[in-house]
């Protein structure tokens, strides 16, 4: 099969699509694949045309390939694609949209609210500001609304905090929101289809949860898979993320980050195109649950091409 | 088709790299990469103008002298320059090393040099003969970025110096090194980049000089001298090396090619006292036995030529203009509330901004104004320089930089203007809507020396 791998792209995560997009090509070259890779750039949309791929492996994060932009060009040009569809691109890559339709759905997510700069600039928002203690309570979390990785999310310990870390927040979107803090287990459960990969635990090393950095560097955060939950936590933690996947409807496969609380589980956001790297999580449950990286691959392009998404 | 046998095996997956995670060294715990790592990864796409690197210009190294000299080395030294040389590196390129500083006023013994695989080689060597896990480090606030990974790896204990506009404040260095004391402890070397400082463009006072040359030698303790830009001086008095005031004792000198030639070539050096040479020597054996012995050739067939001196002047020239579109730039396009500093040479502009504006932030909303720096937290090891940022201005031409600060101020005036709105305080006006002339206020670099700061 022709398979495209699309990679790169001018998103602030293009290091770490490139290194999704070099694997993928690697596992499907080994399956016996002709692969065609691409470079997201101005002559996408020619290539694509011209050289009419079975299907599009799309390995790249963040604004413009996991937001729905690719899935649309793809869909125009009658490409099939891996992941989910256009439109639930579009609500992943959103933290507020997505949460207000985790919401609806009765999923939890921690409480928050979001701001563009608009309302600060124009409508004199700071002064709503001074409801957030009791809404919200500190420390709270900025985080932009649209954005990947660590880049832009800061802590608010107290009142103080909160102009710089939305200053820096709006750095990236000009949505940002401001989310209650939930101190918790850090998990992610990945689905693939509709199946739940076993549950990854992300522990950081100096048990330093601020720390947004750290998550993101091998030796400095451990990752246990599966995760160590009885039984209970697995269900519901499970339920949760199915849910989300659902609520916001993912399809192919998608990666969902939680907090499990004392309370219980908690959604933060869905990744709509979770990284592909030698360290990033949707490998490591595959694996857990006894998939090589190469049966990842092929299973993801088996539920691109399945009829249902046709 | 079966699989070439080099390529590194698909197989290698996520419990893989938990497994080879389990044979690091120690040393890799502090071996730090983050975020801001994936925004230097933008920064290298070909519409961004990048005020970011540390690129010398070569574009005007004459070619046909690199094809005259290359092709000579071809044809009269094909087999030597083709085969390894000594760990300390040829007596030839030594002997153009020491007029390059023979041009500073130094008088190294050629017997005190070796050739090093360019400067950072030198600044690796020395730590690895000096320093051991946990032994103090003391080093200029902010330093040189590229410093940092190495004290980092050798698992150093790193203590910043802060910086003001007379180079690193002694007084400061003195209190330090008397609470060292205090804990039974010395600091296994003091590095410092005197001249047209990287990343803070400021050059050490001659009077500092002085005092950090005494305060060496009084306390026996070991100045590393990093000096890749003296030769790039373009307006001021030269000052004299910290090795020439010390005469090579106490001071450890790390010379490069790097700047007045290419960066290219790998070509460094060190001068250093004999005991300490010796270990230096042994350990450049086990990192990679000698530097290469073609692009020694090549230095040697250069200096032969004469000219050197005329080609720094060039870029000399070159970098003046470049500074000065710079300078002029930051006047007119920064907020009132941004300063920077004026080097007199080397490639380097310090600014440090409101500290409510995080400059690795800041960077990707230049990003997406096409347009790149250094966010200053890459010259610290604590987090410190948050709201600072280095602009590099050797490698672009004096419109890209124009334009590059004017989008960086765009980016920064909205930030003022936003962070304004939210606390409710005035609104900055923009710099160019004052019509500032291009002397003034902002160019105070830090604190300008002040009482007891000398």
């Amino acid at each position: 099969m022709r398979v495209a791998v699309l990679k790169g792209g001018r998103s602030l995560e293009r290091g770490v699509s490139l290194r999704s997009g070099a694997r993928v090509e690697d596992a499907l070259e080994r399956l016996g694949h002709d692969v065609l890779p691409l470079e997201a750039d101005g002559n996408l949309v020619k290539q694509l045309a011209s050289e009419r791929p079975d299907v599009a492996f799309v390995a790249m994060h963040g604004p413009g390939g996991e937001d729905g932009t690719t899935q649309e060009l793809l869909e125009i040009l009658g490409i099939p694609f891996t992941g989910p569809s256009v439109a639930a691109c579009a609500r992943c890559i959103d933290k507020v949209l997505a949460k207000h339709e985790l919401r609806s759905a009765g999923i939890p997510t921690p409480d928050w609210f979001a701001f563009n700069e608009t309302a600060f600039r124009e409508l004199g928002a700071a002064d709503a500001l001074s409801g957030l203690e009791e809404r919200l309570g500190f420390p709270l979390v900025v985080k932009p609304s649209r954005g990947g990785s660590a880049l832009g999310v800061k802590f608010a310990e107290n009142w103080f905090d909160v102009p710089e870390a939305l200053v820096s927040a709006f750095s990236y979107d000009d949505r940002v929101l401001l989310e209650r803090f939930v101190d918790g287990r850090e998990l992610a459960v990945s689905v693939l289809g509709s199946e739940p990969l076993p549950i990854v635990e992300a522990i950081p090393e100096g048990g330093d949860s601020y720390d947004f950095e750290a998550r993101y560097e091998i030796g400095r955060t451990s990752f246990v898979c599966p995760a160590g939950l009885g039984e209970a936590e697995t269900a519901a933690v499970t339920e949760a993320a199915l849910g989300a996947y659902e609520a916001l409807g993912c399809s192919g496969f998608s990666r969902v980050d939680l907090i499990l609380a004392a309370d219980g589980p908690q959604v933060l956001e869905v990744n709509a195109i979770p990284g592909l790297t030698d360290t990033s999580l949707l490998p490591q449950a595959a694996e857990a649950a006894g998939m090589s990286f190469e049966q990842l691959v092929e299973r993801i392009l088996e539920l691109a091409l399945a009829p249902a998404n046709a | 088709m079966p699989d070439p046998p080099h390529r590194r095996s698909a197989h290698a997956s996520s419990s893989d790299l938990q497994r080879y995670a389990g044979l690091f060294a120690e040393r890799t715990q502090v071996m730090r990469s983050s975020a801001m790592r994936d925004l230097m990864a933008v920064t290298a796409r070909p519409d961004v103008i990048s005020l970011a690197g540390g690129l010398p210009d070569t574009s005007t190294f004459p070619a046909q002298t690199f094809a005259a000299q290359m092709t000579r080395i071809a044809q009269e030294s094909a087999a030597e320059a083709l085969q390894y040389g000594p760990t300390e590196g040829f007596r030839e390129t030594v002997d153009c090393i020491v007029e390059v500083m023979g041009a500073e006023g130094m008088l190294p013994d050629p017997e005190d040099v070796i050739v090093t695989t360019g400067g950072q080689q030198a600044i690796d060597l020395l730590c690895k003969t000096l320093v051991d896990p946990g032994d103090a480090v003391i080093c200029e606030a902010p330093t040189y970025p590229g410093a940092i990974p190495v004290f980092c790896s050798y698992q150093a204990d790193t203590i910043q110096i802060e910086c003001d506009g007379d180079g690193m404040r002694i007084d400061e260095l003195e209190a330090t090194l008397e609470r060292l004391d205090g804990e039974g402890r010395r600091p296994k070397l003091i590095y410092s980049v005197p001249s047209f400082q990287n990343p803070a463009g400021v050059t050490m006072s001659l009077e500092r000089r002085r005092r950090l040359v005494e305060l060496a030698r009084s306390r026996e303790l070991l100045v590393v001298e990093d000096n890749p830009y003296g030769l790039l001086r373009f307006s001021g008095d030269p000052l004299p090396p910290l090795y020439q005031l010390d005469g090579g004792d106490f001071v450890i000198y790390i010379g490069t090619f790097s700047k007045i030639l290419s960066p290219g070539i790998r070509l460094g050096w060190a001068v250093a006292p004999p005991p300490v040479m010796e270990k230096v020597v042994l350990g450049k054996q086990a990192s990679d036995l000698c530097t290469s012995t073609l692009t020694q050739y090549f230095v040697r067939e250069y200096f032969a030529e004469g000219r050197w001196r005329e080609y720094i002047e060039s870029l000399v020239g070159i970098y003046r203009e470049r500074r000065d579109a710079m300078l002029d730039a930051l006047q007119r396009h920064f907020p009132p509330q941004a300063t920077w500093t004026e080097p007199e040479g080397g490639l380097f502009v310090w600014a440090t901004l409101p500290p409510f504006i995080d400059t690795s932030d800041l960077l990707a909303k230049a990003l997406r104004e096409n347009v790149a720096f250094v966010p200053g937290q890459a010259a610290y090891v604590d987090g410190r320089g948050r709201n600072s940022m280095r602009l590099n201005f050797s490698a672009g031409s004096a419109d890209e930089i124009r334009e590059g600060i004017r989008r960086i101020g765009k980016v920064i005036g909205e930030q003022v203007e936003l962070y304004g709105a939210l606390t409710g305080e005035q609104p900055a006006v923009p710099a160019v809507a004052k019509q500032k002339s291009v002397e003034t206020e902002n160019v105070v670099p830090f604190r300008k020396a002040g009482e007891g700061s000398a």
